[in-house]
């Protein structure tokens, strides 16, 4: 039979037929349906099984406040677990699976949980598993991973695309129902720009879900109405299938648009989703109210549900979970379920409600002053048990039992920025407090106005108050005053679920109290109460008030959490948007690495920045292979190095060395035009920051490098020195980094190799243009480009800079002109080498915890003149004998390792963190010392050269006996640089 | 949160780069016979209000102005915005 619970009426689209799949069983469906209410339908009730006990469970509610029907959706890689079985669309070839099951929906071993329910109560895991600790690793957290929790992820690459927007507006409307398409109406009209976001599929929030009147029409068509309207008006933007899931700083809102969700595959070129950013002046908050069940034995049988949502499933979606319906109620509510229920042809056992003075009935029996205190059916309810006034007991048979305790103002967003909801004496519910987020303003059910006039001309109030303009006409609609009185539990129940996504008994809270977890944000962690993905929005205040009555006290004295965003779970594909993969981060590339591609470079990550590590030759096994011969060969002829990633950052103006000098230890005043000077900052607190170069190319004009790490925040640094501590200084800066392609060229024969690139009239010479010499020049025949004599290898050296659109070119012409000389391009690796042989500084050594002292660069520190970091550099902390200083490592073995990590020990002394004598920075292996080599920092180094000790590594299970030398391993006079 | 930029209007906090407390604008005289205290006191003495903060803030992603906004800690109320060079020459830094 298809569909035999299929109402008639609804807004459901009858014309077409939806094919789905749901635990392997083919279903039909229309347009207009969610996946539950085309379930119910069916006759398929049971959804899901619980997070801890394995509890069959159905839908609760028809909308996002769903606890229960939560399945995955999809399958394949698009599998998306959690998914509310409630608020996802129907459409054709729709798959879903439900979980936390095994073997099957319908017999899941896990249910034996349910009966050992005495020992898996709150705080179960804290008091069992507290050790041994390696029993958690091994034996408990896999046991408890695979028997709790919800979905499971496909483990495969999410296929979509997910982007980000931004849009302004003068009004955001969340929500639209009645009070909602009031205020865009409103807002429209009067030409503001204004946003409407619901996250529904269809405009017109309870609208949709309820048998009444609304300006002489049905409510549904009024709010179609509405909707075309709006649709016509220029400054209205409409957003369906649109969450509002944050109300952040400064009018700030996040929301979370499906633009294919509804679709088995997003259109070519569509994102799945979009997360917008929503900048609005005002915002006014229509989301409505959520109706709270009441709790009793076994109230989470499929079948039970809120009585409001099987009004919706029966009115909008023309289904229903069953064909004989009990209601129970402690309002007037319920009893409108019931009437809705029974005029589409529902047969109503009876509705059960608390109060003596219950309304009557001519359609069904009311039982006045009656409770539900249990209820039977192993798959789906069966019958309720109930409790007259009179304390007799008998059973009702029924298939689905409808439960209102009330209506609960939707506050969620009002407590975004910590503001805390007021308790409301004649709803018996929390309504939003005076600290709302800046600019927001709620109406409507949200507000605590439940009747549907109240709702649309609080709409219309709430935007015309926000804009500062008339209110629209407000149509004629019910308007009965709405009285709720309280009723949270059934007396004496126990097993009685409150949250039932994280299966949250009453004698859970019962017992959260009796242990001494008594405040509300205890209570919600020692239980996990309102902790699920659906934030409690249905089970929180039955918490409360429970405590509340343990304690004695009221629901305002007690108090109640608050809610954060996002207002229901988004995915986290969303918030990564597409800054995923490669496009996490941007990638910079230099000038030559279309070059070095050609040359099989192979590439490493250095910030954003994508480097040659080295270029290895046909036959080079092992990438030391390739490093040792680059090293090799620039030492004996020449290389040449792309060095393009370092900072370049532009200093002009008058006081240029006088900014210099404040900024650099070192002195800088009296550095000669054409001269480069390495330069060491240091932070205000006396530790070095970075280190570079600064070349004077005119009195008034420096370029100062940094380490390519540090650019941007040496940048940063040297605005904040100019503009905040010297304003008045006479300098201006700019980063020209990607400006310049520049270049080393190393080796004996850079000279030679550069003289037959550079233009004729320059003299290259060394009496010419000496070590640390600098000048303008030009190239290739009128080029313009920068020539630093400049050396990290130690050997006679330049640095090349040519207009970056010509580094592509440069380099090849560099290779070809040094083919006679047999050039070799290096990379990073080979660098790193040649710097560590010559004891130069870098990263690893400038890490944020050294002194100028430490690298061996104290007598840099001028005396004589002021600069960020001297002051505090002269602490006597910084500046003990038996401090740290940098000196060079090299194995007694040369077969032996060096570890950048390990730590020095005295030869025969304890192995021990009291006995640490220091640790070794960088390591390499040095061709022209014929082992490895590194640099360390040692306690007093600097008097120890030649001393034997021990390099140990724990982690690798290092022990190597060492000798400490000199950092300069390598040419330690300088004279190859000065050749 | 959103920046009101003293020159360029309001402006996304993500194109910024908080640094801290705006004391240190505050940097003491190296000369002055207390400068290593007084050195320490700002390098490593801050206060941590629940309240209105004036703090810095770097326009990177846009004009590379340093600015000192005040903004109260607790609501991210921000109530003034002024260039850090301003209120740097106000203090009389520029000498």
């Amino acid at each position: 039979m298809s569909q035999p619970n299929r109402l008639s009426g609804g807004l459901i689209d009858r014309s077409a037929e939806l094919s789905f799949s749901f635990a392997g069983e083919i279903y039909k469906g229309h347009p207009g349906d969610t996946l539950a209410s085309a379930l119910l339908a069916n006759d398929v009730r049971l959804m899901g099984r619980s997070f801890k006990y394995h509890r069959p469970r159905g839908p609760l509610a028809a909308g996002s406040e769903e606890p229960n029907a939560i399945v995955e959706l999809r399958s394949g890689a698009r599998r998306e677990p959690n998914t509310r079985a409630t608020t996802a669309e129907l459409y054709d070839g729709l798959v879903a699976e439900p979980q936390n099951c095994w073997p099957s929906l319908r017999l899941d071993a896990m249910a034996i949980n349910d009966k050992l329910s005495n020992f898996l109560t709150a705080g179960f895991y804290y008091k069992t598993f507290m050790w041994p600790a390696a029993f958690w690793e091994k034996l408990y957290e896999p046991i408890i991973r695979k028997a709790a929790g919800l979905g499971s992820l496909s483990m495969e690459e999410d296929p979509d695309t997910y982007d980000k927007g931004f849009l302004h507006c003068d009004l955001l409307v969340t929500g639209g129902g009645a009070a909602g398409l009031m205020a865009a109406l409103t807002a429209g009209r009067a030409g503001r720009s204004v946003i409407l976001a619901d996250e529904d599929f269809t405009f017109g929030g309870r609208l949709l879900a309820e048998r009444e009147s609304v300006g002489g029409m049905a409510g549904a068509d009024w709010a179609a109405q509405a909707v075309a309207e709006l649709a016509t008006l220029p400054s209205v933007r409409l957003m369906p299938r649109t969450t509002v899931i944050g109300a952040f700083d400064h009018g700030i809102h996040g929301a979370l648009e499906r633009v294919s969700d509804h679709l088995a595959v997003p259109a070519e070129g569509k994102p799945r989703q979009i997360l917008w950013r929503i900048y609005a002046e005002q915002s006014l908050l229509c989301a409505g109210a959520i109706e709270r069940p009441i709790a009793f034995e076994n109230n989470d049988r499929p079948g039970i549900m809120l009585a409001g949502a099987l009004r919706t499933y029966a009115n909008r979606y023309a289904a229903t979970p069953a064909r004989r319906v009990a209601i129970f109620t402690c309002n007037d509510n319920g009893h409108r379920s019931a009437a809705d229920l029974h005029a589409q042809g529902i047969e109503i056992a009876a509705v059960i409600d608390t109060r003596a003075d219950a309304p009557d009935s001519d359609n069904y029996p009311v039982h006045k002053g009656a409770q539900v205190i249990d209820s039977r059916g192993r798959l789906d309810l069966k019958s309720v048990r109930v409790r007259e006034a009179d304390g007799t007991e008998h059973m009702i048979p029924c298939g689905a039992l409808g439960v209102s305790g009330g209506w609960n103002p939707n506050v969620h967003l009002t407590c975004h920025q910590r503001g805390r909801p007021v308790w409301d004496d004649a709803l018996s519910a929390f309504v939003p407090g005076k600290d709302l987020p800046p600019g927001m303003t709620v109406a409507g059910a949200a507000r605590g106005i439940f009747s549907t006039h109240g709702a649309l001309a609080s709409g219309a109030d709430g935007a015309a108050e926000a804009l500062g303009i008339a209110a629209a006409d407000v149509p004629t609609a019910d308007d009965a005053p709405v009285s709720q009185t309280p009723f949270w539990y059934v007396e004496g129940c126990s097993r009685a679920w409150l949250d039932q996504q994280n299966d949250v008994t009453v004698k859970d809270v019962k017992l959260s109290h009796q242990e001494g977890f008594r405040s509300v944000e205890h209570l919600k962690r020692y239980t996990t109460l309102g902790m699920a993905t659906d934030q409690g929005k249905t089970s929180n205040i039955g918490g409360l008030a429970i405590m509340a009555e343990i304690a004695g006290k009221s629901i305002p004295e007690v108090g109640t959490t608050i809610f954060r965003p996002p207002y229901t779970p988004v995915a986290i594909g969303a918030f990564a948007g597409r800054m995923r993969g490669k496009e996490f981060h941007p990638t910079r590339l230099t000038p030559s690495h279309y070059w070095a591609e050609e040359r099989g470079a192979v590439f490493v990550e250095v910030g954003n920045w994508l480097r040659a590590q080295w270029f290895p030759l046909p036959g080079e096994k092992h990438w030391r292979e390739s490093v040792d011969r680059e090293v090799r060969a620039t030492r004996a002829s020449v290389g040449v190095c792309d060095c393009t990633t370092l900072g370049k950052i532009d200093v002009q103006g008058v006081d240029a060395a006088a900014f210099l000098n404040k900024l650099y230890c070192n002195g800088f005043a009296k550095l000669a035009v054409g001269k480069v000077r390495y330069g060491l900052m240091l932070r205000e607190d006396g530790i070095a920051m970075d280190d570079g170069t600064a070349a004077r190319l005119a009195e008034d004009h420096f370029v100062v490098t940094t380490t390519t790490a540090n650019a941007g925040r040496v940048y940063q640094h040297m605005e904040f020195v100019r503009q905040c501590l010297f304003p008045d200084m006479d300098v201006q800066l700019v980063s020209t980094t990607e400006a310049w392609a520049q270049y080393a060229v190393a080796g004996p024969n850079a000279r030679k190799l550069l003289q037959k690139v550079v233009d004729p009239e320059f003299d290259l010479s060394n009496e010419a243009f000496p070590f640390m010499a600098c000048g303008e020049i030009t190239v290739c025949g009128g080029l313009r480009a920068r020539l630093f004599r400049i050396s990290f290898s130690g050997e006679l050296a330049y640095e090349l800079a040519v207009p970056a659109r010509y580094g592509d070119a440069m380099m090849r012409r560099l290779m070809d002109e040094g083919a006679e000389f047999d050039v070799v391009p290096y990379g990073t690796e080979a660098l790193g080498v040649m710097r560590i042989e010559k004891g130069h500084a870098a990263g690893n050594e400038l890490n944020g915890t050294t002194t100028a002292l430490e690298l061996g660069m104290g007598r840099m520190v001028s005396t004589k003149k002021d600069s960020i970091g001297t002051v505090l550099s002269k602490r006597e902390g910084l500046n003990e004998e038996a401090g740290l200083r940098l000196v060079g490592v090299k194995p007694l073995n040369p077969a032996d390792r060096i570890t950048a990590g390990g730590h020095l020990m005295n030869a025969g002394g304890p192995v021990d963190a009291a006995h640490d004598q220091g640790y070794v920075t960088s390591a390499a292996y040095s061709p022209d010392m014929g082992s490895m080599i590194g640099l360390a920092f040692v306690k007093s180094g600097d008097a120890r050269l030649g001393e034997k000790m021990r390099l140990v590594s724990p982690v690798t299970d290092l022990t190597v006996d060492v000798e400490l030398a000199s950092a300069h391993f390598i040419d330690p006079e300088g004279g190859r640089q000065r050749a | 949160m959103i920046i009101d930029h003293p020159l360029l209007g309001p402006r996304d906090s993500s194109e910024f780069v908080y640094l801290g407390d705006a004391r240190m604008l505050d940097r003491p005289d190296p000369d002055a016979p207390d400068a290593a205290r007084a050195f320490y006191e700002y390098g490593y003495l801050r206060d941590n209000p629940a309240g209105p903060h004036r703090e810095l803030w770097f326009h990177e992603g846009g004009d590379r102005s340093w600015l000192v906004v005040t903004r109260d800690t607790v609501t991210h109320e921000i109530t003034r915005v002024e260039m850090a060079r301003d209120v740097a020459r106000a203090k009389g830094r520029s000498t």
